[in-house]
């Protein structure tokens, strides 16, 4: 007679939850079908390089000059001169209200001060309350508006030598050539949506019992306390099995995520993950006493998770502290494996260090659960 | 050796000592009734035999197991019925009872299940949700559950609460049998009908237990005397005689008037008086019930749970 484990005692606790799992059709159909619809959502909504912008256009003359930076500024793509605006208040109120983002103002002696190569000068006004709206529209706008202006006046070869005569700067755009912001999105939704089930869902695993005054019952019977863990973990390992499958399948199908990457490896790390998640879930449960403190205490962690794990802003972009702050999140570990695997294609010794990092979480949040259940009702 | 022996069990909840040395025994094969007001500290007394809580003071056996430390071996060998049911209602009366067989590793487990399915007489309803049973459905349920490992102790947390007669009838009847195969059994309760159908009776009372034998030793322990007064105007009578000295408790029963008391001289004194002042009541000697002995028991003393 084995005190401590029993697989009998365990498949009974399994058993038991995949049947409860099964009547209660709604969080069954949440669990499956939330992961899609965030993955579709936000895979497609979110994006960090917008491009299209709506710009106002203030321009009293209309001689090759000014239409030669205009046409250039539109080929950019980051530019759409929907509104011509008469006067700078005009514009001023448009910029203000929002309908623009950019306001380019070409003055009315600017053909005057090209042609008499006076130092022309144009106006860009950018809505800068968004930085990101606005950073990738105006880092192209320099080289652009010169080059536009010398082709105009008919010095292609100035524009050439121009070209040579500087320093020449190499940009590879590498992993993601194109800067699609879906590549980054994606493998990092993948994390967020794993984390919002999985912990969500165990976290009120013990304190439902607890409400339902089952769990009066359950430790009255012989189950150890590390049976009674992992039947409430284990199922939720075969949900987030599933879920991953789900949105795996549709970042290929439906965002072309290049998988560059061992799917092995990227699937052992999710695992981890997954089990680390289950677990922290499950350790919440042995802390809170009802289901609604359960769920708060999860929401309290999801929104810095989410916010400092790298996710929503870059980890690279944050003071010292939030960046050290933002390791303890078994999210921030596992966004840099799917980042580096799915994209990056990189090998087990390149991730080895975070997927060290999840197998830490794995053990220390089995480890306070196991403490932390109550075998008795004191 | 006894089949529950503990004593000077102390269980505090903040500044309130709900079991106050709380010393018991109860020999093996016997049915011992636990009664006691609500909020008297049976559940706690029950769920610390069964290793639910763990004892601020005091010490015990349960099936010769230490209550303290070998709480998963009281666990395995016996058979605990809570007082709320507390079988998963969304798990149909079958994959409860699959549930618990395979929790105690019973084999097979279908023919466990079976078995006790035809005992209950729910065959039929195997596949029916525990929560859409009716109240002496889930107790049938629930008592099928704790005895299907074969327990040697089964400790019953008020069972037939909200039951109808016949079904606590039944109940009893059920109770009996096993008791008479040599199962122990502890059953907390509020009916004195119950009480009297068990071997043996403890009462506590705000934490402390106040008495504790059979229901004949109990009774003769309180030491109080009853008389049984007929005549006309009982009403008025009843209403003349409470708050005198002597009388304790004035209860109709029927078209009689029992008048009880400690103090056998003073309640005598005081019933002279009244069959003097009217006519035609006759005064007689009666015998003391239970219920009597409880109700003296309950304004004996004060609740420690307000």
């Amino acid at each position: 007679m084995n005190g401590i484990f029993s697989f009998a005692r365990l498949g009974a606790l399994l058993i038991k939850e995949f049947i409860q799992m099964r009547r209660d059709r709604i969080t069954f159909a949440m669990m499956l079908g939330v992961p899609l619809i965030q993955l579709v959502l936000f895979g497609y909504a979110i994006n960090n390089d917008p491009k299209s912008l709506p710009a106002a256009l203030v321009a009293t003359s209309s001689d090759p000059y000014t239409r030669a930076i205009v046409a250039a500024l539109q080929t950019t793509g980051y530019y759409r001169f929907d509104h011509v605006a008469q006067s700078a208040a005009e514009a001023e109120f448009l910029i203000s209200r929002g309908d623009v983002a950019f306001v380019v103002t070409i003055p009315a002696d600017f053909a005057r001060r090209v042609e008499s190569g006076e130092n022309p000068q144009i106006l860009i006004e950018a809505d800068a309350t968004d930085p990101a709206v606005a950073s990738g529209a105006i880092s192209t706008l320099g080289t652009v508006a010169s080059q536009a202006l010398l082709r105009a006046q008919g010095m292609q070869e100035a524009a050439a030598e121009a070209a040579r005569g500087q320093l020449d700067v190499v940009v590879h755009r590498r992993y993601n050539p194109e800067g699609i912001s879906q590549y980054n999105i994606v493998p990092g939704l993948l994390g967020v949506i794993l984390q919002m089930t999985m912990v969500m869902m165990t976290s009120i695993a013990l304190t439902r019992e607890t409400e339902r005054g089952t769990m009066e019952n359950l430790l009255a019977m012989p189950s150890s306390p590390l049976e009674i863990m992992m039947g409430k973990v284990l199922p939720y390992l075969a949900v987030g099995a599933v879920q991953v499958v789900v949105v795996l399948a549709a970042s290929k199908l439906l965002f072309a995520i290049p998988f560059t990457g061992s799917m092995s490896l990227l699937l052992s790390a999710v695992l981890v993950f997954v089990l680390s998640l289950v677990l922290l879930g499950y350790t919440i449960s042995t802390i809170a006493r009802t289901q609604m403190q359960a769920l708060q205490l999860t929401f309290f962690f999801f929104l810095p998770s989410i916010m400092l794990s790298g996710f929503m802003f870059p980890y690279r972009g944050m003071p010292d502290w939030a960046q050290t702050f933002g390791e303890i999140f078994p999210l921030t570990h596992f966004l840099r494996i799917t980042r580096a695997v799915m994209l990056k294609g990189a090998e087990l010794p390149a991730v080895a260090t975070e997927i060290g990092w999840l197998v830490v979480f794995v053990a220390l949040f089995a480890g306070v659960a196991l403490v932390r259940f109550r075998r008795t009702l004191d | 050796m006894n089949a529950i022996d503990v004593h000077g069990l102390v269980k505090r909840f903040g500044d309130k000592t709900v079991v106050d040395h709380v010393t018991m025994s109860v020999a093996e094969g016997e049915i011992v009734g636990f009664l006691g007001p609500n909020g008297s500290g049976k559940t706690t007394t029950i769920r610390i035999m069964c290793g639910l809580l763990t004892p601020d003071e005091g010490e015990g056996t349960v099936l010769g197991f230490n209550i303290r430390t070998d709480s998963l071996m009281i666990k395995r060998e016996v058979g605990y019925m809570t007082q709320k049911f507390s079988f998963y209602e969304d798990l149909t009366i079958g994959e409860n009872l699959q549930f618990v067989a395979r929790l105690y590793r019973l084999k097979p487990v279908e023919e466990y299940v079976a078995r006790t399915l035809d005992e209950l007489g729910l065959t039929s309803r195997r596949n029916q949700l525990a929560g859409t049973l009716s109240g002496g459905w889930k107790q049938r349920l629930a008592l099928a559950a704790c005895i299907m490992h074969k327990p040697k102790l089964l400790l019953l947390d008020e069972p037939t609460a909200g039951v109808d007669p016949k079904a606590r009838r039944e109940f009893w009847d059920e109770i009996h049998r096993l008791a008479s195969g040599g199962l122990t059994v502890l059953v907390s309760t509020h009916y004195m009908d119950e009480a009297e159908r068990c071997h043996r009776i403890s009462y506590i009372s705000y934490g402390k237990m106040l008495a504790t034998g059979t229901v004949a030793e109990v009774v003769k322990n309180a030491g109080l005397t009853t008389f049984v007064l007929q005549g006309p105007q009982l009403a008025k009578v009843a209403e003349e005689l409470q708050g005198r000295p002597g009388v304790d408790q004035v209860a109709p029963f029927g078209a009689t008037l029992h008048v009880v008391g400690s103090d056998r001289k003073k309640l005598e004194a005081a019933l002279a008086d009244v069959e003097k002042e009217h006519k035609g009541v006759t005064v007689a000697p009666g015998e003391t019930s239970l219920e009597d002995v409880f109700i003296q028991f309950m304004s004996g003393s004060k609740d420690n749970m307000a």
